[in-house]
């Protein structure tokens, strides 16, 4: 077959559509984006379309299973929290059409607000993880999860880290496969988690676990190496295998040698090398999951190295140069940065409608004193920082609303929060529904430049219903006011601005200008 | 046969297209290639890098380990400088000379060009001025990829056929400024 450079997204998505997905669901997120764009852009005839958040694309996917075809939902890490409830129930009723979740986790906290291990999730809704080490295992890997999902009727989780997600290497694609025919469950209370029927259903799943394990044990993409010699042995975990191989090329690692990429763990594979070996280095990406189950509640007789004892960093990403340490090589500079290099920080665009928006915002606040505006997550989070210094919080999608709100349950007084516009319809609208029913007073300043700018100017589905939703979850239509954030209307929208802060009751203040990114892509493009 | 690059400038310079062509030369050549590319959190204006590593051999790291990059291949003169960390004992470094100013608090000129000038392994041109010559100063990474060009193991040829891959849906105006913008580069460097 053709050889593609795909990045780890992309082989994926391409793995997906080989095996016939009918629908893509995804809401955007670093470092997962470039999943649902691939099939945007090369999925003729599957449904690849956005979602409002995380759980509404999981549910949808899980309705396109029920319907008897194949789909795949993609997110990032934190996205999978958003998604969580519908994930672990899916574990429950089991899927009909194949169903495959890819969480992207982000060690090292590239572009993200922590380095949860979603590695974790498979083992908490006790479900098959896959854990590619390269391009071609994430193809190779997302066909057969499917694969696996049909065979025994449960959702299978793909766990990959910004790494894979983002490095491009060559992929050879198989012969691809047909889309399913529409065909409903054959046990039609499957999906009814009723108590009583839940716990059969959960019974079902318990009964699978010796199963998940013996597919682990005999998985082509777990691999035992038994070199003898009493060395220490070397459980390497997704990419961590790769790096094991930067410093010995072709397998040349002298003692025994576990590659680990399907969960659960292979507990025989795992003892056989265990009792070579005289002492352990698991070499993992994010928590230290496989290292905390070898070393238990009680200290083992042998010595476990990784993330917990310190032979590693317990936290962010591994890299070879960590690795090489870890074998004991030294790692050594040749040269250094000079100390005339001064840092270079994202920033927010030159002209970008944020910038205005916070500067009268923090005109108007300099009368209130600070600390008192949420915020969300974006671009428009750089509003923390210098020159801006204009928000206070960034915590998780729609927080910024909700926290407003608390704090003004507390007295604070004004309570003011900036929220994009697609988080806003992401996670923002039922925290303002709060508000309205109790008639707080908070200011919710939506940001609104039509798109899902962070990641790349993706369709928000905000734009052009602002307003109507607003009005529709209850905000007096006297305070909705849409301003447009450009310098030459700043003194008037400090005015305004001033005016709904001062409103003892919730109000919405619609700061709307396109982003310039993706106004000057569509102005070259017409 | 190996080249590890650490490709890098600020978000926005045109990165992804170097990187781009350098991953269709690989595959026309049969090498095996890893380019560990960094998206997201609006990069743009921020300073960004890529490693590139491409072989006759199979690739295992994904990323470049400190000490080992043959080259850094930089379309900004400070950026080039963040990742000598990276470069290898007499690795080269190749640059433009023109700063992207968007910090309040970026080094004098003159100072970065001190320290460029006490290293041996630097080659450094105006890509910008080069570019504009060529037709746009757009053009100047593949001014740069071409400079860089004679320290990289893929055959010139194989870069160019890349490049007019890269850029064929843009017309053939677009091919031929860049491929200019290429050769220019590449004539710049062996001259000095």
């Amino acid at each position: 077959m053709e050889k593609m450079l795909l990045l780890g997204d992309e082989a994926i998505a391409q793995g997906a559509l080989d095996a016939g997905i009918s629908g893509m669901y995804a809401y955007p997120g670093t470092p997962s984006t470039e999943i649902m764009e691939y099939v945007q852009a090369c999925g003729s005839g599957v449904h690849a379309l956005w979602s409002a958040n995380e759980k509404t694309a999981m549910e949808e996917a899980l309705g396109m299973s029920y319907a008897g075809k194949r789909a795949m939902v993609a997110m990032k890490h934190v996205g999978l929290n958003v998604a969580a409830d519908p994930f672990m129930n899916a574990a429950i009723t089991g899927v009909n059409g194949g169903l495959v979740i890819v969480a992207a986790d982000d060690p090292s906290m590239h572009s993200s607000q922590n380095e949860q291990d979603s590695r974790y999730y498979g083992k908490f809704a006790q479900i098959p993880v896959f854990e590619p080490s390269s391009q071609q295992e994430a193809y190779d890997m997302t066909r057969d999860a499917f694969d696996l999902s049909e065979k025994y009727g449960v959702p299978v989780l793909i766990r990959i880290t910004t790494r894979l997600a983002h490095s491009r290497s060559q992929v050879e694609s198989r012969t691809p496969l047909p889309q399913r025919s529409l065909h409903l469950p054959e046990e039609p209370l499957q999906f009814v988690l009723l108590p009583a029927l839940a716990r059969k259903r959960y019974k079902r799943l318990l009964a699978l676990q010796k199963e998940f394990m013996e597919s682990s044990e005999h998985s082509p993409y777990n691999l035992s190496i038994l070199k003898t010699g009493g060395k220490t042995g070397v459980i390497a975990c997704g990419t961590g295998w790769n790096y094991l191989n930067e410093w010995f090329p072709d397998g040349d690692y002298p003692g025994p040698v576990l590659k680990l990429s399907q969960y659960p763990l292979p507990v025989k594979q795992i003892q056989r090398m265990f009792d070579q070996s005289a002492s352990i280095l698991v070499l993992e990406d994010g928590y230290p999951l496989v290292e905390e189950m070898l070393n238990g509640i009680f200290p083992v007789n042998k010595h476990i190295k990784g993330r917990l004892d310190g032979t590693l960093p317990r936290d962010g990403e591994l890299t070879p140069d960590l690795v090489a340490s870890a074998l004991g090589f030294p790692v050594n500079e040749a040269y250094h940065i000079p100390s005339v290099v001064v840092p270079r920080p994202p920033s927010l665009c030159n002209g970008c409608s944020h910038a205005d928006l916070y500067l009268a915002l923090d005109e108007v606040m300099k009368e209130f004193g600070k600390g008192k505006v949420f915020s969300d997550i974006g671009c428009y989070t750089l509003g923390a920082l210098p020159p801006y210094n204009a928000i206070y919080s960034c915590v998780d999608m729609g927080a910024s609303v909700t926290m407003a709100k608390g704090a003004a349950d507390a007295g604070m007084t004004p309570s003011v929060c900036v929220i994009g516009d697609s988080t806003f319809t992401h996670s923002g609208m039922t925290g303002l529904l709060d508000a309205v029913i109790e008639n707080t007073p908070v200011t919710v300043i939506i940001s609104d430049n039509s798109a899902t700018a962070m990641t790349g100017g993706q369709k928000s589905h905000a734009t052009d219903r602002l307003v109507e939703i607003c009005k529709g979850l209850g905000v007096s239509p006297d305070h909705i006011v849409t301003l447009v954030p450009l310098r030459k209307n700043h003194q008037e929208n400090v005015r305004i601005l001033r005016k709904e802060i001062l409103f003892e009751g919730p109000s919405v203040v619609i700061f709307q200008r396109e982003c310039i990114q993706t106004s000057a892509r569509r102005h070259k493009k017409n | 046969m190996k080249t590890d690059i650490i490709l890098c400038g600020v978000g926005g310079q045109g990165i992804i297209s170097i990187s781009a062509v350098l991953g269709i030369a690989a595959l026309e050549e049969n090498m095996h290639i890893k380019q560990s590319e960094i998206h997201g959190m609006s990069q743009r204006g921020g300073s960004v890098q890529s490693h590139v590593r491409i072989s006759s051999n199979p690739v295992a790291s994904d990323l470049i380990p400190l000490a080992n990059a043959g080259l850094i291949l930089s379309v900004e003169p400070m950026e080039a400088l963040r990742y000598l960390p990276w470069l290898s004992p007499g690795g080269w470094i190749v640059s433009n000379n023109q700063p992207f100013l968007n910090i309040p608090d970026y080094p004098p000129v003159e100072s970065l060009m001190q320290e460029y000038k006490s290293r041996k392994n630097a080659v450094l041109i105006n890509a910008d001025e080069i570019a504009s010559r060529c037709g746009s100063a757009k053009a100047s990474n593949m001014v740069m990829l071409g400079a860089a060009s004679r320290f990289i193991h893929l055959k010139p040829e194989s870069l160019m056929h890349g490049l007019e891959k890269l850029f064929a849906q843009k017309g053939s105006s677009v091919i031929d400024l860049n491929l200019k913008a290429f050769d220019a580069g590449r004539q710049a460097s062996v001259a000095l």
